[in-house]
């Protein structure tokens, strides 16, 4: 039997670190985001997703729980949640 | 003094109340911070003290055995890789029967590499013939290094002792802790004065070439001595109680089993989540304890022996394994039992919260829930079988 010891040539992209996070991860409340792209661009691990306004999302498969976009959101529309939180 | 401190800054705070004339270490997550902050205090000449750096962890081990050996009083700390780099080093100091102190902050082995913890470190030194003492608390993992000089010192036992402490939950997480003054450490630990020791003036060989004239003896003498570890544990807490007014067992400790149908054995800091949870399921009316066993060797038989035989069915939680055999803390407690009258009817052994992985309420939960009457070997708990294969693909 084997676990998951080895890991094939790739970016991130292949090789996923969303499992470094520890508690916190961030929610998007979609009701007063106004679509300013403070929260993507902010991202250190680029994986906030902006599509339109009150639709952006988060790929926790990246996401450290760092917390940055919580904080920017001029519109306080994304809160950190506890990880087992929908 | 309370204070609000992190477990490294906590114990480097009382190791220099131990006042070490040799410390020497090299730097490992998550055991860094200890030295990082005693190096800190040499360098403010707030302690006297010699920090010898070094490029390795076994030369770390050589200059406080070296150091010891010249009648010193040593400190060292490492995790993990750091000591089974210092492993023949560390089977030597206790060969040569020399009262150095060491710090573990318990992390898992490679390989996989994992900075995170579990208790596979120390657990693989426990046949080194070195006194292992695991702490639950920042304030247990202080205080058991003023232990751990009183009993390494002790001119009738003359052994090294390993302080082991879960790392990160104990080394980076912050608690209140009393810190005692200088007056009631020295009070309790008088300045060493070696039996034996390299001396110019008075020149002797320790650790000569033993041949098989007398080898065995050399190691039939630390196994005896080992037995009177137990007993002496137990007088060093207790003197300890009376100097700083904190009551340790020091080999066993016992939570709410007195009445209790289903118990679990476990080492370490997981023992906080474990009351905890025993307190919640208690609350509903299950019957369940902790047996918490701090001093992993000398391993107190006896005490948990009495502690269990009227358990019915009792669960023993490694966060270490023996690959190829039973779990290494189940494989004592199950061989404490064997051919007794009294003990429990099921002993099942489960391993939990290896490489860093969390061990909760629900885990805990879990266990009890999983300690029936069929007994268990080895049980993973929260393991994810979506990430296993049967062959590499």
């Amino acid at each position: 039997m084997f676990g998951p010891l080895i890991a094939k040539p790739g970016s991130s992209r292949v090789n996923k670190t969303g499992s470094w996070r520890t508690d916190l991860k961030p929610k998007f409340l979609h009701k007063n985001c106004i679509g300013c792209k403070i929260c993507s661009g902010a991202c250190p691990e680029g994986c906030i997703i902006d599509e339109e306004k009150n639709n952006y999302s988060c790929d926790l498969s990246f996401c450290k729980g760092c917390g940055l976009c919580a904080i920017l959101c001029p519109k306080a529309d994304i809160v950190m949640v506890k990880e087992k939180e929908a | 003094m309370k204070e609000f401190l992190e477990g490294s800054q906590a114990i480097a705070k009382m190791v220099k109340l131990c006042k070490p004339g040799v410390i020497s270490a090299y730097p490992i997550t998550p055991q860094t911070h200890i030295v990082e902050e005693l190096a800190q205090f040499v360098a403010n000449g707030e302690l006297n003290s010699q920090f010898v750096n070094v490029e390795s962890e076994h030369s770390a081990a050589s200059v406080v055995l070296g150091a010891s050996a010249a009648g010193v009083r040593v400190f060292t700390a490492t995790s993990s890789q750091g000591l089974f780099y210092m492993q023949e080093v560390i089977f030597n100091i206790a060969g040569l029967r020399l009262p150095v102190v060491l710090a573990c902050a318990n992390r898992a082995v490679s390989a996989p590499i994992n900075i995170w913890n579990d208790q596979q470190d120390s657990v693989s030194l426990r046949d080194a013939g070195w006194i292992q003492l695991y702490a639950e608390d920042v304030q247990e993992a202080a205080d058991f290094h003023l232990i751990a000089y009183r009993l390494a010192e002790d001119k009738a036992i003359m052994l090294p002792v390993m302080v082991c402490l879960d790392g990160y939950t104990l080394t980076h997480g912050i608690e209140t802790v009393d810190i005692p003054s200088q007056e009631l450490v020295d009070k309790y630990l008088p300045p060493y004065k070696a039996p034996y020791k390299l001396d110019p003036e008075n020149p002797l060989t320790i650790g000569p070439l033993v041949d098989s004239d007398s080898y065995m003896e050399t190691r039939y003498a630390i196994e005896q001595t080992q037995k009177e570890v137990l007993k002496a544990i137990p007088k060093a807490t207790a003197e300890f109680a009376k100097v700083f007014g904190r009551a340790y067992n020091g080999l066993v400790e016992e939570y709410r089993i007195s009445d209790a149908d289903r118990v679990i054995v476990a080492m370490g800091s997981v023992c906080g989540t474990i009351k905890e949870t025993i307190d919640e399921l208690r609350k509903k009316g299950k019957k369940v304890g902790l047996l918490k066993v701090t001093s992993y060797r000398p391993f107190p038989a006896q005490e948990i022996y009495e502690a269990l035989k009227g358990v019915p069915r009792v669960a023993v939680m490694d966060r270490a394994l023996s690959l190829g055999s039973y779990a290494p803390l189940a494989a004592e407690i199950k061989a404490t039992f064997f051919g007794k009258k009294k003990k429990p009817s099921v002993i099942s052994s489960f391993v939990a919260g290896l490489g860093g992985r969390d061990i909760t309420r629900d885990s805990v939960k879990e266990i009890f829930r999983m300690l029936t009457n069929k007994e268990r070997t080895g049980e993973f708990i929260d393991l994810k079988p979506e990430l296993l294969q049967d062959k590499y693909e």
